[in-house]
């Protein structure tokens, strides 16, 4: 383990944030200079269209894609170390899509009932959607031993879910439904500051508890047995991995809907770059990491066609997926070398 | 002294029938136990619930007297650690991080290395003779020095127990000799107690102090190499029929070819062992002859030659063991001899030889 590499790294990634922070808060429909909104950050309250775009809309938007693309990809590492499959995430997995079915459902209720959904709701449907999905997956672990067929399973289990909602939405009257369509899609537009705080106290509980499980997680990226040798036990480590997982990628979900490929291709690239996959030093830039990529992604999503957004999921698919790819090919090759 | 740890009439197996029951082992500090036997007889599933890492289906395992079920986490990690047969991978880990993780059991919270740890990171590499794979990524190393850093690896926990499962598999004999040197040596020093399973007998014969034999029916023997290595026990545990197993040399032989003899082969001195393989591998029914009982070419003969002539060991070759030697060379259509030189003891074999020169059948063995 390189100590400079990984300083190198860290600061990289921290750069990365602020630059992006800045781009982001300065770019939007409403163009705004850099000094203007610099004035607005201050608490210059003169000019009160700026002042609520950067603070009401603009903001709020950011802070999420952070906390969240954090979330997910310190998920993602999660559920590799589980699965010790470098393909595993919450998305392939169909963890994010049984987050989503139930989130979907419990919204379409309580439209209907006329109650207002809060947060806590959300996140608990996100979460009981998120075990569903998990527990099956579970169940198909028991039966393929094949991580890639576990992986075809986790995608099918995305596919039935995606399909339950779609027509949820569809049969579903209501004026609210073009939102409940975007959300189903994945998006980060329309965070309230209630959002943030929710998402920001609930995301940094969770990244504490997983980072105090940094040590076991490195005893058990040798395998089950070395772990438990080691003086892990093993049965209630590998229920923590899964609730702490699970709960982050809900909590995703609930506030954002469905993203697809952060999970797996962030830690990838973090691994790569910081070349350890030391839990204590990998899961922090997970999650800066999550946050760079996110931010980034969603800076495209919402400027690229701009005024019309793009869907985050269908940029993060992008840049993942390929990433996603060249990870399959590598491993293969490994394997045929005999290593 | 004490066994260090001990089985009370264990059984061991997953769920159902035991596979191996009634099982009372002890080894002592400073003591190799190897066990021994036919693949699925439950060598893994004994070194598994030693390990802990199977409940015991009945019986107690203790470690220095306690009950290995109600030790902590904590202690057990200090003082058992395993070496297993598991191909591991893990991603991006030098050779020394995966040595450090042994220090596990003696670290905070969050794992922190702190100094005295890496000099006992560095030290066990270096027992292991493994100081200069350090850098090196665990995933490239070859087998040899894999088994050697998993060795580091357990050294580093600190542990009066090491539990290897089968660790000289995909070896190359050289790898072979050095890791069990290795492991001799670090139980002594450290007086370590060792468990482990072997395939290789002849190793298992050379490195144990105590041999367990876990026959495939539940059976079990223990007792030290020289009571364990005997043929009619080694074919026993291994289900061997035709095969043979020499207990001096600690191998293993194929059966005999059948038929009748068609070549002799005169012998002695160790000189007719490769004429024997090598015909056996042809195929070729041979007699073998004539060897006194004590030559260091009997014991494989009497197993591959499917005619032999023998003599009494320190004896001079008697009348009747040359007629017989004789009538078996009448039988057989070419003869070969091994035999740098005749000498006073085997004058017998230089007569067999002039007669077979006498008859045409003298054959180089090279243009067999």
């Amino acid at each position: 383990m390189n100590g400079k590499r990984i300083g190198f790294c860290y600061g990289l990634l921290l750069l990365l944030l602020a630059v992006l922070l800045l781009w982001s808060v300065c770019t939007g429909s409403t163009a705004m200079g850099l000094a203007g909104v610099l004035r607005v950050l201050l608490g210059d309250a003169a000019d009160k269209t700026a002042y609520g775009i950067v603070w009401n809309i603009r903001l709020p938007r950011i802070l999420a894609s952070v906390i969240l693309g954090g979330a997910l990809a310190v998920s993602g590492f999660l559920l590799q170390t589980f699965f010790a499959n470098p393909i595993a995430g919450p998305f392939v997995l169909g963890i994010s899509s049984g987050a989503k079915l139930t989130v979907a459902l419990t919204m379409i209720l309580f439209l209907q009932l006329g109650l207002v959904m809060r947060s806590a709701v959300l996140v608990l449907a996100a979460f009981i959607g998120a075990l569903m999905a998990m527990g099956f997956i579970l169940l198909l672990s028991r039966r393929v031993r094949n991580m890639s067929m576990l992986v075809v399973g986790g995608v099918m289990v995305g596919y039935i879910c995606s399909a339950i909602t779609d027509f949820a939405i569809t049969f579903a009257d209501d004026a609210n439904i073009v939102n409940l369509h975007n959300w189903a899609q994945g998006s980060f537009s329309g965070t309230s500051w209630a959002n943030v705080r929710d998402m920001a106290a609930l995301v940094s509980v969770l990244l504490v508890l997983a980072f105090l499980l940094s040590k076991p997680i490195g005893a058990y990226q040798m395998g089950e047995s070395y772990a438990q040798s080691l003086g892990v036990n093993v049965r209630r480590f590998r229920l923590e991995l899964i609730l702490l997982s699970s709960l982050l990628s809900a909590c995703v979900t609930a506030f954002a809907g469905p993203i697809s490929f952060v999970g797996i291709a962030v830690p990838h690239l973090v691994k790569g770059m910081m070349k350890t996959a030391k839990p204590l030093v990998v899961m922090p830039a997970c999650f800066l990491g999550g946050a760079v990529f996110c931010l980034f992604c969603d800076l495209l999503a919402r400027t690229l066609f701009a005024p019309t957004e793009l869907n985050i999921s269908s940029v993060t698919a992008v840049f993942g997926a390929p990433v996603v790819i060249a990870l399959m090919v590598s491993r293969k090759n490994r394997r045929f070398q005999g290593v | 002294m004490e066994p260090y740890l001990y089985t009370a009439r264990l059984a061991v197996g997953y769920g159902g029938k035991p596979l191996i029951e009634n099982l009372c082992l002890h080894v002592r500090r400073g003591e190799i136990m190897t066990l021994i036997g036919p693949n699925g007889a439950g060598k893994s599933t004994i070194l598994k619930t030693l390990a802990r890492q199977l409940e015991p289906m009945a019986g107690t395992v203790y470690l220095d007297k306690q009950a290995l079920g109600q030790m902590a986490e904590k202690e057990l990690a200090q003082r058992l650690a395993i070496v297993t047969t598991e191909r591991i991978d893990p991603e991006l880990m030098s050779c020394r991080d995966l040595v450090s993780t042994g220090r596990y059991p003696y670290t905070g919270r969050l794992g922190l290395l702190r100094a005295e740890n890496r000099a006992i990171v560095e030290n066990a590499l270096a027992q292991v003779h493994a100081g200069e794979l350090a850098e090196l990524p665990f995933a490239q190393v070859s087998d040899g020095q894999r088994q050697r850093v998993l060795l580091a690896r357990a050294l580093c926990q600190q542990p009066d127990v090491i539990l290897l499962d089968e660790p000289t598999s995909f070896l190359d004999i050289h790898h072979k000799l050095e890791l069990l040197d290795i492991l001799k040596t670090l139980v002594r020093q450290q007086q370590l107690a060792v468990v482990m399973s072997l395939h290789e007998l002849d190793l298992a014969q050379r490195v144990s102090d105590t041999v367990v034999c876990v026959e495939k029916s539940g059976a079990l023997r223990m007792g030290a190499p020289e009571q364990i290595f005997t043929e009619e026990n080694i074919r026993a545990l291994y289900g061997l029929t035709e095969e043979s197993y020499n207990p001096l040399f600690g191998c293993a032989e194929l059966p005999p070819v059948q038929g009748e003899a068609q070549i002799f082969v005169i012998g002695g001195g160790g000189s007719g062992i490769p004429v024997y393989r090598r015909l056996q591998r042809l195929g070729i029914p041979f007699a073998a002859g004539i060897l006194h009982r004590n030559d260091l070419d009997y014991p494989v003969a009497r197993t591959l030659a499917a005619e032999l002539v023998e003599e009494a060991a320190y004896q001079p070759v008697t009348a009747e063991t040359l007629a017989r030697a004789l009538a078996v060379l009448e039988r057989c259509g070419k003869a070969v001899c091994t035999l740098p030189a005749f000498g006073p003891l085997n004058e017998a074999n230089r007569l067999l030889w002039e007669t077979a020169g006498r008859s045409g059948k003298q054959t180089d063995w090279n243009t067999i």
